[in-house]
């Protein structure tokens, strides 16, 4: 391999990876706040690039129609915990929150659609749809058993995601796409061929990871959704409501997974099941920080981008093997290096 | 004085166990009461159920209003406010953030800077160390950044789960005269503490609870004067 090659290699991994560290960022989000560790993200930002592509097509996509399905699921069942706790005054603002806007949205998407709007509305319209679908996920699926183990969490989000790859299916038919790329512009550094999207894609994964550390720094709604994370029943003791923390961290992180869904649609082809080693691999570097540390999540996700794109030079047939296979030493040092959980039981 | 809160016939079940039985107690506004007794008879469990950590039958009345089935944050929203044993900071978030988030459940923001300044002169300790983990700080300090945060959301009712536990002799002095302190500035407080001695003489009025019923009530000086209570809590003389 001559240095060249190399320096390709690793500029394609660096975005490869972005793109993984901004699904990871939103898994590390909602599995510190609500426990559950989501592996439908990458569904979500596979579902992001279907949309996209369906806009681009102006054909209005399926995921208007799994919205509405999503909501109506979700408003009956906040209809019939609200009635069954005595709350019936809770109702309009459930309905309102769980049926009218997710339906206001679809309505929105729908007339705008109808224009023949630029790209840069069709990018928005794409996450608009896209971002109410986690926090109705979470309604339906997580909400009831909020209490259950992080392993029985686990095991839902699996089955989950195989019941999404399934509506995938439905909505979005078995065809590949592959979406117009965002920017023709490239540049040459050092001598390598950059292209405009490498860079849109490294920009805005930065950009996205900065505006996450603002809002969690500087907002009390931010500070709140940390304070969940660190301690549940602290946090509740200063009128925190984990729901609603829950929400707001499914919002975000899915407004993420929609980001990189749209940044890789143009790189590459991406299919109804494409989501699947999207998350896995995002969690991957999730797992490199140890599920609680954001940057520990997006340098592991660029790490494994980098990996992943030397190893599919090297042999492509093994590249997935060998991106699982940093997994296991992986995971062996965070076991021997875990002093955390003696510190928590302490606490 | 009006009643502030009152429990009518509480029993809380625990694994099956009622740990708490038919209980009976209420704070006027302004008053500090103290519930003492011995490890396990059902104390800290009393305060859990007053917050809605746990469930629990039997009327409670906050404020005018029944709170019976109303959640934590609810609760918590009409400035019910409770100090549980174990503090339950945010130990990786700094002393400002941490003071913060007490004031989460006001809706009027405008007194908060105002509240937070207090919060510091009342403790200097704080201000001092704002931008600290909280889990870096002394017993003292923590139990400290417990009550500071609980003032921030200006409660009506402050409920002191063991404030004293685990802490050294002279900050337990303090601890005490802070909470002294507290009902000038029209806090009702509902103190729960193995220390009954300094508890009593801090609070108007004391229950005595044992293995989750309440034995003995009155005014708080008369309870220091009770010849069992001498005996079994107080140490003798």
């Amino acid at each position: 391999m001559t240095s060249d090659i190399a320096a390709i290699l690793a500029i394609d991994g660096i975005a490869t990876g972005a793109v993984y560290a901004l699904v990871a960022i939103g898994t590390v989000l909602i599995f510190t706040v609500t426990r559950v560790i989501f592996i439908p993200f990458g569904d979500i930002a596979a579902f992001t690039a279907l949309t996209l592509a369906a806009l681009d097509a102006k054909r209005f996509p399926g995921t208007g129609a799994l919205v509405v399905v999503l909501a109506c699921l979700a408003s009956l069942i906040e209809i019939i915990s609200l009635l069954r706790a005595g709350e019936p005054r809770l109702l309009p603002r459930a309905l309102l929150f769980y049926l009218v806007l997710p339906l206001a949205v679809v309505g929105a998407a729908w007339l705008v659609m109808r224009m023949d709007p630029p790209l840069a509305v069709r990018l928005v319209l794409a996450l608009m749809l896209i971002t109410p679908i986690s926090p109705l996920l979470d309604r339906i699926v997580f909400r009831p058993i909020a209490d259950g183990t992080v392993l029985l969490l686990l095991t839902v989000s699996v089955a989950l995601h195989f019941a999404l790859v399934g509506l995938g299916l439905l909505f979005f038919g078995p065809e590949g796409v592959r979406t117009e790329p965002l920017t023709s512009f490239s540049t040459e550094f050092a001598g390598v061929l950059i292209s405009g999207q490498t860079m849109l894609i490294v920009i805005a994964a930065l950009v996205f990871s900065g505006l996450l550390y603002l809002f969690f720094d500087f907002s009390l709604v931010g500070k709140s959704l940390r304070a969940t994370a660190v301690n549940r029943t602290g946090s509740r003791l200063m009128g925190i409501r984990p729901a609603r923390a829950g929400t707001i961290a499914y919002l975000l992180g899915s407004l993420m997974a929609g980001v990189s869904g749209i940044l890789i649609a143009p790189v590459n082809t991406v299919f109804y099941d494409s989501g699947f080693l999207i998350g896995l691999k995002a969690f991957v570097g999730a797992i490199v920080g140890g599920m609680t540390s954001y940057p520990g999540a997006a340098i592991g996700a660029v790490g494994v981008g980098i990996l992943e794109s030397f190893a599919s030079f090297e042999s492509s047939a093994l590249k997935d093997v060998i991106v699982f296979s940093l997994l296991i030493p992986i995971l062996i040092w965070r076991s021997l290096a875990s002093l955390h959980s003696e510190e928590e039981i302490e606490e | 004085m009006s009643e502030m809160f009152s429990m009518t016939d509480v029993t809380v079940c625990y694994d099956n166990v009622e740990a708490v039985r038919n209980v009976s107690l209420s704070v006027e506004e302004g008053q500090i009461v103290t519930v003492i007794g011995p490890n396990g008879a059902g104390k800290t469990t009393l305060l859990m159920a007053a917050i809605g950590l746990l469930a629990s039958r039997g009327r409670m009345v906050f404020g005018g209003s029944d709170i019976g089935r109303m959640s934590v944050e609810d609760r918590v929203e009409r400035r019910l406010c409770l100090v549980p044993e174990k503090r339950e900071l945010f130990s990786d978030m700094s002393v400002a953030d941490n003071l913060l988030l007490g004031s989460y459940s006001l809706r009027d923001r405008s007194g908060v800077q105002k509240t937070l300044d207090e919060v510091y002169d009342r403790f200097p300790r704080l201000k001092e160390r704002q931008r600290q983990a909280a889990g870096t700080l002394s017993g003292g300090e923590r139990q400290m950044l417990a009550l500071g945060r609980a003032l921030m959301a200006k409660p009506k009712l402050l409920m002191l789960d063991e404030p004293s536990l685990g802490l050294a002799p002279l900050i337990v002095r303090e601890i005490f005269r802070t909470i002294a302190s507290l009902r000038d500035l029209g806090v009702s407080i509902l103190l729960v503490e193995q220390n009954a001695r300094a508890a009593l003489e801090t609070a108007d009025y004391g229950y005595v609870l044992e293995t989750g019923e309440i034995v003995q009530s009155g005014p708080a000086k008369d309870l220091i004067h009770d010849p069992r209570l001498i005996t079994a809590y107080l140490g003798g003389h």
